[in-house]
């Protein structure tokens, strides 16, 4: 593709963010090509063996150089791959298959793989040993294929990083100090990537085609609100991102607490993953976390953590917010969350499996365990400061699976239990289920994929996962309706609670809390303050009042304020 | 062996000791095939674990000294010397 300036690429945002910079390429793992030619003769084995030790011989030095000018725990990590690519038995491992026939690539793919087998059925070490193991087998076959070697080269200059998609080990891998935005050819807005770079603050645009055909080095003006990338951006286009970044930095500068503008307070929380998000969050003008996935603890562990180690996490996390809340989730694992752990039978409809609270029916032990580490944390704290502490289950369908959850987690000791709704069946019950409970939240992007039947995963199919589809904001308004009616709070913590046009129309719903990726917060604060609780109610009955999720956003986006379209630029 | 078993640090010392012995050592269990005792990858995969019998051999009476070494450096080294 020829890199024509002013060239605009479409795709879908994730956030609001603006960024100028130039393109920086992840490169996907070679693939073996099933019909790789094997040798015919003696002499052609002969070569091919020689090809193959030259090219782990080659990565092993192309590594050790690189090695040699890291630092920390990369270098670390290069060490690692430049022992692997130097062994004498991985070389032994693919001459022996070269020798009976197999082509080179062939070869060493399915050396590697033996390997990585043996490691992962041991786990813990050597199974973490993996990931090094893969990443020897990519730098060697790209060798051996005559392509690019995979990965992202070292970033020099602020970039834009572009991937087919990212996996969470490339994500790790970033140096996030020098990633101005991030832009993938695949994924969803709900997907791994997306949620990484809210995290983070990064302007981040998905599902764009064509990005990874773009020359490494092109310069790029990234607009995630809009959800656009620009071609070498002419000056006028990067003077103007530049003008926007002024005023998003602006918009942080107000830290009143979240309200709208006649005083109905709206609590604006951080969703974390872990203690570090924690730390970054809790000195940015928040009401405590809304949302706090504990799975992170999980992921990635060959054994469950234990009560000592979850106790200590939890009560870092709830010293780290002072005397804010935290909402803390119990495990959410299961459907694109695998436990190594909690393997279960392989299921072929995980989403629709045993997953997030569920998971009591198979491995009970892991809620209990989490449940006796915040009980023992809830203990812990002051008398007046108990009630700071929420718990909430994922995946709870029913009115006697949310009373289940408030017997176990109040025998514990937890003042405040509630349960999230993401399941249509649960907001359909939410009176009842408000009975069982002191408190629900909505995660509107699992109840848009169970409303709509529509994966997550699916980035084709973004369209039909739209928060603003008439038959989700149904559910979300019969949820708010029902937590209205009852006195009891209902918040929002999923990726529509960072939209600032749809945070009005769920404080207009009567959403009391909404909980988001720090970096959404200012501009969900400007919004929320710069209108009445009767122009937020006013734009949700227009949004309600609509058959069609474009209709339903611009009839929402007709009642608000001008001062604050041209602010945050909404459109 | 050490305690936790002959990974990660202790496999590397070892296998580099082998692979600078020059001669072809393999290691495993007693009445298993032993692998390439210059290798990480395979030496890391037998999954050793503490205070297991090992049998070290190379081919020629040459490579005795050798496997003497090498099975001195799996005793001293790595606490407990139960290797044969």
């Amino acid at each position: 593709m020829s890199a024509a300036g002013g060239q605009v690429l479409v795709g879908l945002g994730v956030g609001r963010g603006v960024a100028v910079a130039p393109l920086a390429l992840v490169r996907p793992a070679p693939v073996v090509p099933a019909d790789e030619p094997g040798p015919a003769d003696e002499a052609g084995r002969a070569a091919a063996v020689a090809r193959v030790e030259r090219a782990l011989c080659d990565v092993a030095g192309a590594l050790r150089v690189q090695a040699a000018n890291a630092t920390g725990t990369l270098r670390d990590v290069l060490g690692a791959t430049v022992e692997i690519a130097a062994d004498p038995g991985l070389l032994a491992e693919a001459r022996r298959r070269v020798e009976a026939g197999t082509g080179p690539a062939t070869a060493v793919d399915q050396a590697v793989e033996g390997f990585a087998a043996v490691f992962s059925a041991a786990g813990g070490y050597l199974a973490e040993r993996v990931t090094d193991l893969r990443s020897v087998r990519h730098r060697v076959v790209a060798r051996l294929l005559g392509v690019a070697e995979p990965g992202l080269g070292a970033l020099l200059e602020p970039s834009v990083v572009a991937a087919v998609d990212l996996a969470p080990a490339d994500t790790a891998a970033l140096d996030l100090s020098l990633v101005a935005a991030i832009v993938t050819e695949e994924g969803g807005p709900t997907g791994h990537t997306a949620i990484i770079a809210g995290q983070l603050g990064l302007p981040c645009v998905v599902r764009v085609p064509g990005i990874t055909r773009l020359p490494v080095g092109t310069l790029l003006a990234v607009d995630a609100a809009a959800g656009q990338v620009t071609v070498a951006p002419s000056a006028d286009l990067r003077a103007t991102f530049s003008v926007r970044s002024v005023a998003e930095a602006a918009l942080s500068e107000d830290t009143a607490p979240g309200a709208t503008r006649d005083g109905v307070p709206v609590d604006l929380l951080a969703n974390i993953g872990t203690l570090q998000d924690a730390e970054r969050a809790a000195p940015t003008a928040v009401a405590g976390s809304g949302l706090f996935r504990t799975e992170v603890l999980f992921l990635e562990r060959r054994t469950a953590p234990s009560l000592a180690e979850q106790t200590e996490v939890y009560r870092a996390v709830l010293q780290a917010f002072g005397d804010r809340k935290v909402v803390v989730r119990t495990l959410d694992a299961g459907a694109d969350k695998p436990l190594a752990f909690a393997r279960q039978t392989v299921e072929e409809n995980p989403a629709l499996g045993v997953r997030g609270y569920r998971l009591v029916r198979t491995a009970p032990e892991l809620l209990e365990t989490q449940l006796e580490a915040l009980g023992a944390v809830a203990r812990s704290l002051p008398e007046a400061e108990r009630a700071r502490l929420w718990v909430m289950a994922p995946m709870v369908a029913t009115a006697a699976e949310a009373r289940d959850v408030a017997t176990r987690a109040r025998a514990h000791g937890i003042a405040r239990v509630g349960v999230m709704v993401e399941v249509p069946a649960a907001a359909l019950r939410a009176r009842a289920i408000l009975a069982e409970v002191d408190f629900v939240s909505l995660g509107t992007n699992d109840l848009a994929q169970y409303t709509m039947a529509t994966d997550r995963l699916r980035g084709e199919l973004a369209d039909l996962l739209d928060a603003w589809q008439p038959a989700v904001l149904d559910l979300v308004a019969t949820t708010a309706t029902a937590g209205r009616e009852v006195g009891k709070p209902v918040g929002v913590c999923g990726e529509s609670a960072s939209d600032p046009l749809m945070a009005l129309v769920l404080v207009g719903l009567g959403v009391t809390s909404l909980s988001m990726a720090p970096a959404a917060v200012p501009a969900v604060r400007f919004v929320v303050r710069r209108h009445s609780s009767a122009q937020c109610r006013a734009i949700a009955a227009a949004a309600l009042g609509c058959d069609r999720a474009v209709a339903s956003r611009a009839a929402a986006l007709a009642l608000v304020e001008p001062e604050v379209r041209t602010v945050l630029r909404l459109g | 062996m050490a305690a936790s078993g002959l990974h990660a640090r202790p496999a590397s010392r070892f296998t580099q000791a082998a692979a600078a012995s020059g001669h072809a050592v393999t290691i495993g269990r007693a009445g298993e095939p032993g692998v390439l005792a210059s290798s990480i990858l395979m030496v890391m995969g037998l999954r050793l674990q503490h205070g297991e019998q090992v049998v070290l051999s190379a081919p020629g009476a040459s490579a005795a000294p050798a496997l003497a070494a090498l099975a001195d450096l799996l005793g001293t080294d790595l606490d407990a010397a139960d290797e044969t």
